[in-house]
Order: C-alpha cells, then sequence, then structure tokens
C-alpha cells in the first residue's frame, strides 16, 4: 500500500502512541477527581495543553480541547455569535432579538472553507446572520482589502482559514487578522488551521487571531481529538454544556488518552518541522514533475517548485482532462494506492467541488480532479511506483473514452 | 486469470446475494451502489427506505465487508437526474405514464453503469433482477423469464442492447425469492430479512403530482376538466399531472357507478372519465421500439406473441406486427385493459419466456 492521503488522515507517530499507552491502561483516572490516580491525568493535560499552544505561541490556558476540527469550527462561529448576542443585550440592546429588523448581525468568511465551516455559517443565517462569502482568486487566495471591504456595522466575525484542504492555499491570515483589527478591535478573528497546524510553522499566530481551531489526527496524534484557541480576554462561552471542564468552557471528562496523544504529535511535529518540511516539499516536487509528463494536466492552486510558504508542502491537487478522477480513484485503490478526489466524505461519493468551482474549474475540468497529500513517511520509490501506476491509468482511461 | 464483474448494490437481498453468488463463483467482484439522489432529498430517500438512499450505502458496505469484497460508491446523479428523472416529469405533464425503472436501468445502469465498470477494468456488470440471459438460436441474445414465475422482472430490462447484454451477468434468475433469503441467511449477510422496495424510489410516499410541483424547470399545467366520452363537461380537475389512464380512486367526481380515466388530453388538458368497458383495447401501438431476440419485423410479417402493457400485467397472446415509420402493434386476441402512453409493450415468445423486443405505448 503506498499512502498519499495525509490531508484526510495520519498514521499515528510513534511517539504519539507511546504517550497515550500508560492513559490506555493503568493511568485511567478521571483528570477532575481529587485523588492521585486523577492528578496523574491532570498533569498529563495540562502537559499536552503546553505542547498544544506551543505550536501557535499561545498560552496553555488559551487551549481548550474539544472532539476534533468539526466541533472547534462550529464552536468558533455559533460561540462567537452566542459572545455578540449576550453583548448587545448587555448593552440594552435588543432590537436583534427580533429578528429581520435593526441588528441582525453579520460575519465574513470564504468560498473554501471546509464544510464545518460553511455549513455553520448557513446555521447562522438561519438565525438571521448574514454572512459574506468571498470569492478566492483562481489560485485559491483571499485578499486582505477583500476582508476590509467586506466588513459592515454589524460584522462580529471573520473566518478564514489557513490554508484549504483541497488545494493547499496558504492563505494570508496573519495579514489579514491585523488588517481587520487595524480598524475593527470588536471584531473576532478565528481561523481554521485544522490542514495547517503542525504541517508549517504557525509560530506567532496567537498573536494575530482570536480563535483558532486544530485536530490532531491531521499531524499524526488520534482521532477524535481537537482543541479551539481563545485568545486570553475573548468573552466566549460553551458550546457542550453540562460540566466545569475545560475552564467551564467544554463540558464533557477529558478524553485523556486523546489529549495526551494530541501533545505529543504537536510537539513532535513542533521540533521537527523544518527537517518534514522540506522532506514533503521534496516529494511533492518529485511526484507533480512526472505528473507533468502527463498532457493536459492542470495543477490546482498556487505553486512555484520548492516553495512551502503559499502551497502546503505535501499537497498535490490536479485536474486531468480526458479522464474521470472516480474511476482513476477505484482503479488506483485496485493497485493498492490511496488518494482521494477532493475532500473525504461520509457516503463514500464525491461531492462536486465548491473549492474547484470556486476557483473556476469548469464542471468537466472538475470532475477529473485528483488529490494526493504527502507526507514524510513517504519514500521516493513509492512517489516513483504512484506516479507510473497514475500515468498508466491515465492512458487507459483516456484511450477507453478516446480522449 | 479471473473475470471481473462490478455488481450493482442496493443494499437489499437480492442484489447482496448476487454478489455473493459471483463470489462463490470465482468472479473478481467489485461491489458498487450509484448515488442518484440529490442532497437535498437523501434525508427522504434514506428514512423511507428507499432503494438508494444513505442507508443503502450503509447496508450494501456492511454485506461487501461480510462478503469480502470491495466496495464503491459511484456519482451517477447528473445521469439520473438527465435520463430518469426529467424525463419522469416532462412525460407526466403530458398526460403520459411514464415507468422510470426502464429509462434507469437503459441509461445510467446499463449505459453509464456500465461504461464506467469496463473503465475501471470489469468485463461484466451484474444485478440482482428476477431474469435470465440467454443466447438463442439466431444468436441473438435475450432477456428471458427466471425461474419463478411469482418474481419477474424481465418487462423493465427490454431496452437492454446486444452489446450490453454480452456484458451483463444475471446470477439472481436461477433462484426462488425464499431461496435467495435462504442463501442470505446461511451467507450470515445482514440484509437477509430487508423488506423488498416498491414505490418509485425518487417518489418514496407515491405522491407523483407534488414531486413533480416541486421539480424546478417544469410548467406543471393547472386545473382543467373532466369530461365524459362524448365530451360533456362533469366538473374542474386539479391538473393532469395528478391522473394516470386507469385511475378510479382520488378523482374527487362522485358518480353512480364506478368511473375511471379513460384519456389524458395535454392539448385541451381535459381528463376523461368512462365505465370500465371505455378502458378496454384490442390493440396497442408503440414507437422508441427496441429489439432483443428478434432482430427486427419485415413489413408484411406476423409474429404471434405474448405482450405485457404494464410491469405487473400477467400478459396477453396476441399478433405483432409493423407500424410503419418504425412503430410496431401487437393486436392481442383479447382486449386488454388501461393500455396507459408512455408505458411500454414489451412482447416475447408465445409462451412469454424470452423477449424479442418492446417500445413506447403511444
Amino acid at each position: 500500500m503506498i499512502y498519499l492521503d495525509n490531508a484526510a488522515t495520519t498514521q499515528i507517530e510513534e511517539t504519539a502512541f507511546d504517550a497515550m499507552l500508560p492513559f490506555l491502561k493503568g493511568e485511567y483516572g478521571n483528570a477532575s477527581a481529587v485523588y492521585e490516580l486523577a492528578r496523574d491525568s491532570k498533569r498529563a493535560v495540562f502537559n499536552a495543553r503546553k505542547q498544544c499552544a506551543n505550536v501557535i505561541g499561545a498560552a496553555p490556558n488559551e487551549i481548550f480541547f474539544t472532539s476534533g476540527g468539526s466541533e472547534s469550527d462550529n464552536w468558533a462561529l455559533i460561540g462567537a455569535y452566542e459572545a455578540w448576542k449576550k453583548k448587545k443585550s448587555e448593552h440594552g440592546d435588543r432590537s436583534f432579538v427580533h429578528s429581520g429588523q435593526g441588528y441582525s448581525g453579520h460575519i465574513i468568511t470564504t468560498a473554501i472553507e471546509h464544510h464545518a465551516v460553511l455549513r455553520s455559517a448557513e446555521y447562522l443565517e438561519s438565525q438571521g446572520v448574514a454572512v459574506s462569502y468571498l470569492k478566492p482568486d483562481c489560485e485559491g487566495f483571499i485578499k486582505p482589502a477583500q476582508v476590509l471591504d467586506a466588513i459592515r456595522e454589524d460584522t462580529f466575525l471573520v473566518s478564514v482559514m489557513t490554508a484549504n484542504n483541497e488545494i493547499g492555499t496558504v492563505e494570508p491570515v496573519c495579514e489579514i487578522a491585523d488588517a481587520v483589527h487595524g480598524i475593527r478591535k470588536d471584531i473576532l478573528v478565528h481561523t481554521d488551521a485544522v490542514q495547517a497546524y503542525g504541517q508549517i510553522c504557525l509560530d506567532g499566530y496567537a498573536g494575530h487571531v482570536d480563535l483558532l481551531s486544530a485536530s490532531a489526527h491531521k499531524l499524526g496524534g488520534p482521532k477524535g481529538v481537537g482543541m479551539l484557541y481563545i485568545r486570553d480576554g475573548v468573552k466566549f462561552g460553551p458550546l457542550i454544556r453540562g460540566g466545569m471542564q475545560e475552564s467551564g468552557r467544554r463540558a464533557g471528562t477529558e478524553n485523556v488518552p486523546g489529549i495526551v496523544g494530541f501533545g505529543a504529535a504537536a510537539e513532535n511535529s513542533f521540533a521537527g518541522l523544518d527537517a518534514k518540511i522540506s522532506a514533503e516539499t521534496a516529494l511533492r516536487d518529485r511526484l507533480l514533475a512526472k505528473i507533468g509528463d502527463i498532457t493536459d494536466v492542470i495543477i490546482n492552486g498556487p505553486y512555484v517548485e520548492g516553495d512551502s510558504a503559499k502551497r502546503l508542502p505535501g499537497n498535490i491537487s490536479v485536474c486531468i482532462r480526458g479522464i474521470e478522477g472516480e474511476s482513476a480513484l477505484i482503479m488506483l485503490d485496485r493497485t493498492g494506492i490511496c488518494a482521494s478526489a477532493g475532500s473525504a466524505c461520509t457516503s463514500g461519493a464525491r461531492e462536486p467541488s465548491h473549492v474547484l468551482k470556486a476557483i473556476g474549474r469548469a464542471d468537466d475540468e472538475a470532475k477529473g480532479s485528483l488529490r494526493f497529500t504527502l507526507s514524510h513517511h513517504n519514500t521516493e520509490e513509492e512517489i516513483d511506483k504512484a506516479a507510473e501506476i497514475l500515468t498508466e491509468i491515465v492512458l487507459k482511461l483516456r484511450e477507453r473514452n478516446r480522449f | 486469470m479471473k473475470k471481473t464483474v462490478v455488481v450493482g448494490m442496493s443494499g437489499g437481498v437480492d442484489s447482496s446475494v448476487c454478489a455473493y453468488l459471483l463470489k462463490e463463483q470465482g468472479y473478481d467482484v467489485i461491489g458498487v451502489t450509484m448515488q442518484i439522489w440529490r442532497p437535498e432529498n437523501a434525508c427522504d430517500v434514506s428514512y423511507n427506505g428507499g432503494c438508494c438512499g444513505l442507508s443503502a450505502v450503509d447496508d450494501a458496505r456492511r454485506v461487501a465487508e461480510v462478503i469480502g469484497i470491495p466496495y464503491y460508491v459511484m456519482d451517477f446523479r447528473e445521469e439520473f437526474q438527465k435520463h430518469v428523472i426529467d424525463n419522469f416529469t416532462s412525460q407526466y405533464v403530458k398526460g403520459r405514464t411514464p415507468n422510470p425503472c426502464i429509462e434507469c436501468n437503459r441509461h445510467v445502469k446499463w449505459e453509464a453503469l456500465l461504461q464506467k465498470s469496463r473503465d475501471i477494468g470489469a468485463d461484466f456488470l451484474a444485478t440482482g433482477h428476477y431474469a435470465r440471459i440467454t443466447q438463442l438460436e439466431n444468436g441473438r441474445y435475450t432477456i428471458s423469464a427466471s425461474k419463478t414465475a411469482a418474481k419477474d422482472q424481465t418487462y423493465a430490462l427490454y431496452a437492454l442492447t446486444q452489446d450490453q447484454l454480452s456484458h451483463t451477468l444475471l446470477p439472481i434468475g436461477e433462484y426462488e425469492k425464499p431461496d435467495v433469503r435462504r442463501i442470505a441467511e446461511e451467507a450470515g449477510l445482514p440484509v437477509a430479512h430487508k423488506k423488498d422496495s416498491q414505490e418509485i424510489c425518487f417518489v418514496p410516499d407515491g405522491d407523483y403530482a407534488s414531486f413533480i410541483e416541486k421539480e424546478d424547470g417544469i410548467a406543471v399545467p393547472g386545473p382543467g376538466d373532466f369530461v365524459t366520452p362524448d365530451g360533456t363537461f362533469i366538473a374542474k380537475h386539479k391538473g393532469i399531472t395528478h391522473y394516470t389512464v386507469g385511475q378510479r380512486r382520488g378523482l374527487g367526481v362522485a358518480a353512480g357507478e364506478r368511473i375511471y380515466v379513460t384519456n389524458i388530453d395535454p392539448a385541451t388538458d381535459r381528463v376523461t372519465l368512462g365505465a370500465d368497458e371505455d378502458l378496454f383495447t384490442s390493440v396497442v401501438i408503440a414507437d422508441d421500439v427496441c429489439w432483443m431476440g428478434l432482430e427486427g419485423i419485415a413489413p408484411d410479417e406476423k409474429v404471434r406473441v405474448k405482450a405485457k402493457i404494464r410491469y405487473n400485467h400477467g400478459g396477453e397472446t396476441g399478433v405483432l406486427e409493423s407500424a410503419g415509420e418504425g412503430k410496431v402493434k401487437v393486436s392481442f386476441d383479447k382486449p386488454v385493459r388501461a393500455a396507459a402512453p408512455g408505458q411500454a409493450l414489451v412482447y416475447y415468445d408465445e409462451t412469454g419466456t424470452y423477449i424479442y423486443g418492446g417500445g413506447t405505448i403511444i
């Protein structure tokens, strides 16, 4: 098997696995209890909080563990709305309560966000909030000026992803946050960093954005655990109620083994980041060069050989004319190569990609989309083998369809 | 080398056993469920247990796990919309009664799915239909009745081409329904006791008129007149999409005797109501003809056939001949009841075993 779908999930890192083991066996204490067994768990959770905070230059008390990226994104958007409503009502302004009139509230996000953000934005729309979905340029970039132009008097949140899960574009999130805060300190800036956290350097991001979502299983940690960074001083209530865990902001017994694994994976990625990035970038360039031998291939998103600042180092997204991505994926699977057409979906079926549409791909081009997301665990031999098999598959499909 | 077959899996017991049997017979089996539902009605379809909803995917995937075959969901929403749903609505607003299963078999399963199956390297497509494929003495492939008369799904397969039939396997045709359930049980397939799907899969509540009204870009005919066979006005009706030839219930008209829809005229929006005997006809004409067991028919040729005018029709004997301009007609020995324009006229050999061909009733 050759695994080239690391944006969907990653294999668990040894260090994360080893760190988790004691908490899956003997160290089963509830971190909220009073006895020694519980204190071990509590210490481990605090340590993980520190490890996760370090990646973005945050303080441990600004990290709130969740069940994953989707919960974090839902919480960021819905929590920001609740906080805004609360602030309004504390100021004696109740007009927002009556729908349609006065303050409806407004948020700004992009057309290429993950569905966890988009569906939450739609939910807010159903609650009477206006939403601006910014359209990216043809490489997937959102410009700070676009965000500023969209700001309204009642804007309370800007949510722009750190890096796109399908096409790998790294957005100028810190610039956007600084520009927004430069004119309006009261607007919260959230970034969905699920694809970027632990993949590229996010050191210092905590100094720019107010809210940041991340997920453990995208960087060699376990599934079912994520975090929301909430900048110290931001008024923000819980999404999940029923306990005082996570400083009263996220109820539920701590997922201690998951959190410990997340912390270890975060520390591991932080420590070896430069080496990992250069390894992945080299593998990405190698595969793209070989895919480039196939005619009529369009690269989605920004691409400069050797660059990992504007595009995630391990991301390759292409549209191959004259084939159906769906058929190619099945044929790749039958030869043991794991790839994707875009984002993974629970039914297993391909959704028409809103991201490819937003960057201007026609429907028939988007049908031929394939995504390979590499990790530093991949080898040159794997990359060469995958390129060779992919080339054969493309030729076979094109011949059948007389492209 | 092992031959590869794609099995179209609906999540039901028949297609599940189909996959199981082919695996047992030594084929390299790939399970595929066609994604045909649209996001906005996915929940309706799955809650109502339609054949191809999200719950169908879960069931099919579990079956594939048990059998030990690779399983994929393939996207055919575009094809299904174009060939099945759009066709269904456009026929209904013209006062006709289409059979969407025929269109789905013809254009989605045996065109799009077969094409994709062959793209990924499969030699055959298989489904869980109660029907068999036979090669006749004239060398032509035809669909023939399954082992059991109790289950006959040949009717909706009449439009398959010779090339399609030569790349198709229908193993379920060799079994009776209780056998199929027993095989599923013995093989430990989790769908052994799942009930059969009945209604048209994309209209699970059977309310075609409201379905059509919700479709985009369709000008739904408004209210019109109910008239007697001689054209006398009886009452206003809700619009022709609410009626089908042969319908008795839901007319909202009180009459002394039992009355039925005997004709629908889309040009005048008139729906004719008449007595039961007005529904009978001896001659049925069809166009858009497909030939299967027979290669065609000469202008003056007459062939004894058994023909069906709807899915659950037992069939009636008669004489098949050309009606010119690519049309055919069947003159039945005994008049048939409620032949609805838009349904298929499928003609078999005189015993009703092999499909000779079929067309759309005009």
